[in-house]
C-alpha cells in the first residue's frame, strides 16, 4: 500500500504555475498569441466601423495584406541568415515602374522586366555580402540608394509614352475569384507561402538560410558554401520585393516614384511582429504571414478612426514598439 | 656567445607597436581626408572659377549631415544603430522653427540649449527601450522614428516657422573675415568641446569597449545599461545640432525634410571608416565622408551631369567603398 504523497500547495503557487505554463505554451507557440491579436484587432474595426462588418471587408483586407506578405517574404529569409533588405522598397517601386513603362511590349514582357530588375538587384546585394562579406545593411542600402537613382534617371528620359498598368496585372492586384477570393491570394500570396513555410523546413536550402543565420562559422565548418545561400537569399528577396511591387501597382493602378516607399520598415514589422528574430536563426514566414495581416488591419483601424497623418504614425510607431517588446517578453521567457 | 645587436629605433620615444597601431586605426580616417582634398582638387579643375563662396556654400549644405553622421556615429560606435536620426532632425527642425522664429540672438540660443537638453532625453528614452526590452535596436528605431516624424507633423504640419535672428543662422550661414565659412568653426568648436571631452572620458571608454566587444566590457566592470543609455543621449545631442543646421540652412521648419538624412548618415559613417559593429572608428572620419558625399554633388552639378545621376553614383560609390574595405578585411582574414 502506498501512500500518495499530499501536495498542498499554497494558491498563489497554482497560479504562478498556470501563468508560467500558459506563457511557456505561447512561447513555444508563437502563432496561437498573433492569431488573437489579428482577431481582436479585427473585430475592433468592425465594432467601430459598420463598413468592416462583412465577409467582403476581410477579404480585401487580405488582398491588401499580400502586398505586404509578399514583399516580407523575401525580408523573411533576409532576416533569417540574420542580415536585412533595406533596398525592398526601391527595388520595388522601380520593378513596377519599369514594367508599367514597359507595357507596350506586352504583358509577358514587361512583368519579365520588372522581374529581371529584382534579381539584378538581389543579384549585386548577395554578392556583396556573399562573396565580399560586406554587412547586408550597408549593401543593401546603397544598392537600394542605386536603384532609387536609376529609377530617377530612367523615368526622366524621354519615352514614347507614359507608364500604363498593363491590364492583367491590373486584374492580378484587384480582382476577385467568387467575388470572396482576391486573384494575388490565390495565385501569387497562397502558393509563395507554401513554398517558404514548406521549403525552409524540408529543403536543404531552407535549412541552411537558418543555420547560416545562427551559426555562419558552424556552418563553415561544414561545408555549406555560405556565399551560395546568401546569393540565393538575396536573389529572392529582390524576387519578391519586385513582384510585390508589381501586385501593388496593380492594386492602385498606377505607378509613381514614390509607390512602394512606407513598405519597407512594414516588412521588417511584418516578420519581426511574425517572430523572426534579427539576429537570425530563428523564426518563419508563417508569422509573417500573420504580422503582415496584422499591420494592415492595424492600417485600416487608424484610417477608420479618422486619425490625422500625425497620430496614425506616432500610434503606427507606438504599436509596432508595443507588439515587438510583447514579443520579445514573450519568446525571452523560456 | 654572440652578442645581440639592438638597432636603436628612429624615435625612441614611440615604441614601435604604439606607432603601427596608430597607423593602423588611422589610416582609413586619414584616407578620406586624402580623398576629400583630391576632390577638391578635381572640383577646381571641373570648375576653375572655384572659389571662397562655392567652399562657403559647401559647408552651409554639409552641416546638417556632418551632425547626422556624428549623431550615428555616437550610436554605431557602441554597437548599435540608430535609424530615427532624419526623424529626430526634423522634430528639432519644426520645434526650432516655431521657437526662433521671433527670437533675438540670446533667446535663440538658450532655446536652442533648451532643444538640444529635450533631444537627448529623447535619445536616453530610446537607449532606456532598447536596454529594457531586449527589442533589437533597428525595429526599435525603426518605431520611434514614426512617433517622431508624427510629433513633427503635430508641431508644424506644413512648412513654416522661420529664424529671427540672422546672427543665429550665420553661425551655418555666414562667415568669418572673407574665407573662412563660421561652419567650420562651430563643428571644430563641437568636436573641441562635446566629442573630445566623451572620448577621453570614462564613458567614451565604455562606449569603445561596449562596442568592441560586449561580453568582455561587462565582465571588465563596464556598465552595459548606462554606457549603451548614454550613448544614445549622445546621439540625441548631435541630432539636435543637425536640426538646428538644417533650419538654419533652409531658414524654415519643414517636417518632410530629412528623411534622406538617416540613410545618408549610415553612409558617411561608414564610408568615415566606424565599423558597423562597433567599437572601432573616430568623428573625423564621418564628417569628413560627409563632405565628400556632398563634394561628388557638388562636382556632377559643375559637370553638367543630370542631377538624377548624382543619387546614383553616390549610391554607388558607397557600395564600391564599401566591397573595397570589405575586401581588405577579407585579405588580412584569410
Amino acid at each position: 500500500m502506498s501512500a500518495s504523497p499530499s501536495v498542498s500547495a499554497p494558491v498563489s503557487d497554482t497560479r504562478r504555475n498556470l501563468l508560467q505554463e500558459g506563457r511557456r505554451r505561447l512561447a513555444d507557440q508563437p502563432n496561437y498569441a498573433l492569431v488573437s491579436i489579428l482577431v481582436i484587432l479585427f473585430l475592433v474595426l468592425a465594432i467601430i466601423s459598420p463598413g468592416y462588418r462583412s465577409l467582403h471587408s476581410v477579404s480585401s483586407t487580405v488582398q491588401v495584406a499580400a502586398i505586404l506578405g509578399v514583399m516580407a517574404g523575401g525580408q523573411t529569409l533576409v532576416l533569417l541568415t540574420a542580415g536585412v533588405d533595406l533596398s525592398v522598397a526601391s527595388v520595388a517601386t522601380a520593378a513596377a515602374y519599369v514594367m508599367a513603362q514597359n507595357d507596350i511590349h506586352g504583358v509577358l514582357i514587361a512583368v519579365l522586366i520588372g522581374l529581371g530588375v529584382g534579381l539584378a538587384a538581389g543579384l549585386v546585394n548577395g554578392i556583396g555580402v556573399g562573396v565580399f562579406g560586406v554587412q547586408p545593411l550597408i549593401m543593401t542600402l546603397g544598392v537600394g540608394g542605386i536603384a532609387s537613382g536609376m529609377l530617377l534617371v530612367y523615368s526622366s528620359i524621354e519615352k514614347s509614352g507614359a507608364p500604363i498598368v498593363p491590364g492583367p496585372v491590373y486584374q492580378l492586384g484587384t480582382g476577385t475569384v467568387l467575388q470572396y477570393f482576391p486573384l494575388d491570394v490565390l495565385l501569387v500570396w497562397l502558393p509563395l507561402s507554401l513554398i517558404l513555410v514548406l521549403g525552409l523546413r524540408y529543403t536543404g536550402l531552407g535549412r541552411a538560410i537558418i543555420a547560416v543565420g545562427d551559426n555562419p562559422i558552424a556552418c563553415r565548418l561544414s561545408g555549406v558554401r555560405t556565399w551560395q545561400v546568401l546569393l540565393a537569399t538575396y536573389l529572392i528577396s529582390g524576387l519578391l520585393s519586385a513582384t510585390g511591387g508589381m501586385i501593388l501597382a496593380g492594386y492602385e493602378n498606377a505607378v509613381d516614384l514614390q509607390l512602394a516607399s512606407s513598405y519597407l520598415l512594414l516588412t521588417v514589422a511584418a516578420a519581426v511582429i511574425g517572430g523572426t528574430s534579427v539576429f537570425g536563426g530563428s523564426g518563419g514566414y508563417a508569422g509573417t504571414i500573420f504580422g503582415a495581416l496584422i499591420l494592415t488591419v492595424l492600417d485600416a483601424l487608424l484610417t477608420v478612426v479618422n486619425a490625422s497623418e500625425e497620430y496614425r504614425q506616432m500610434l503606427y510607431g507606438a504599436l509596432i514598439l508595443l507588439l515587438a517588446w510583447a514579443y520579445a517578453r514573450l519568446a525571452g521567457s523560456t | 656567445m654572440s652578442s645581440v645587436a639592438v638597432t636603436p629605433s628612429p624615435t625612441p620615444f614611440i615604441p614601435a607597436a604604439t606607432r603601427r597601431r596608430f597607423l593602423r586605426r588611422n589610416v582609413w580616417g586619414a584616407s578620406i581626408y586624402g580623398v576629400l582634398v583630391l576632390l577638391l582638387i578635381v572640383e577646381k579643375i571641373v570648375h576653375p572659377g572655384l572659389e571662397a563662396f562655392d567652399f562657403q556654400t559647401l559647408v552651409i549644405e554639409t552641416m546638417p549631415l556632418a551632425f547626422a553622421a556624428m549623431a550615428q556615429a555616437s550610436v554605431v560606435l557602441v554597437g548599435g544603430i540608430d535609424l530615427s536620426i532624419g526623424q529626430m532632425m526634423a522634430l528639432v527642425n519644426v520645434v526650432g522653427a516655431t521657437y526662433l522664429v521671433n527670437a533675438d540672438l540670446k533667446q535663440a540660443i538658450l532655446a536652442s540649449l533648451a532643444i538640444i537638453a529635450g533631444t537627448a532625453v529623447l535619445g536616453a528614452l530610446t537607449g532606456l527601450v532598447i536596454t529594457v526590452s531586449r527589442v533589437p535596436d533597428i525595429i526599435v528605431t525603426l518605431a520611434t522614428s514614426f512617433i517622431w516624424y508624427g510629433l513633427a507633423l503635430h508641431v508644424m504640419s506644413t512648412p513654416g516657422g522661420g529664424v529671427g535672428s540672422t546672427e543665429f543662422s550665420d553661425l551655418v550661414n555666414g562667415e568669418i573675415g572673407t574665407w573662412l565659412p563660421e561652419g567650420v568653426v562651430v563643428v571644430a568648436a563641437v568636436l573641441l568641446v562635446v566629442w573630445l571631452p566623451w572620448y577621453r572620458s570614462k564613458l567614451g571608454l565604455s562606449v569603445y569597449a561596449l562596442g568592441s566587444d560586449r561580453t568582455a566590457a561587462f565582465l571588465s566592470g563596464v556598465r552595459v545599461a548606462r554606457t549603451r543609455i548614454a550613448a544614445y543621449a549622445l546621439g540625441g545631442v548631435f541630432a539636435a545640432l543637425a536640426g538646428l543646421a538644417l533650419l538654419c540652412e533652409t531658414l524654415q521648419g519643414d517636417p518632410n525634410s530629412a528623411s534622406n538624412f538617416t540613410l545618408n548618415s549610415v553612409a558617411a559613417v561608414v564610408l568615415g571608416g566606424v565599423s558597423l559593429a562597433g567599437g572601432r572608428g573616430g568623428m573625423l572620419g564621418p564628417v569628413a565622408a560627409a563632405f565628400v558625399l556632398n563634394i561628388i554633388g557638388a562636382i556632377m552639378g559643375f559637370l553638367k551631369v543630370n542631377p538624377n545621376y548624382a543619387v546614383v553614383i553616390q549610391g554607388a560609390i558607397v557600395v564600391l567603398v564599401v566591397l573595397l574595405a570589405a575586401t581588405l578585411t577579407l585579405r588580412r582574414r584569410t
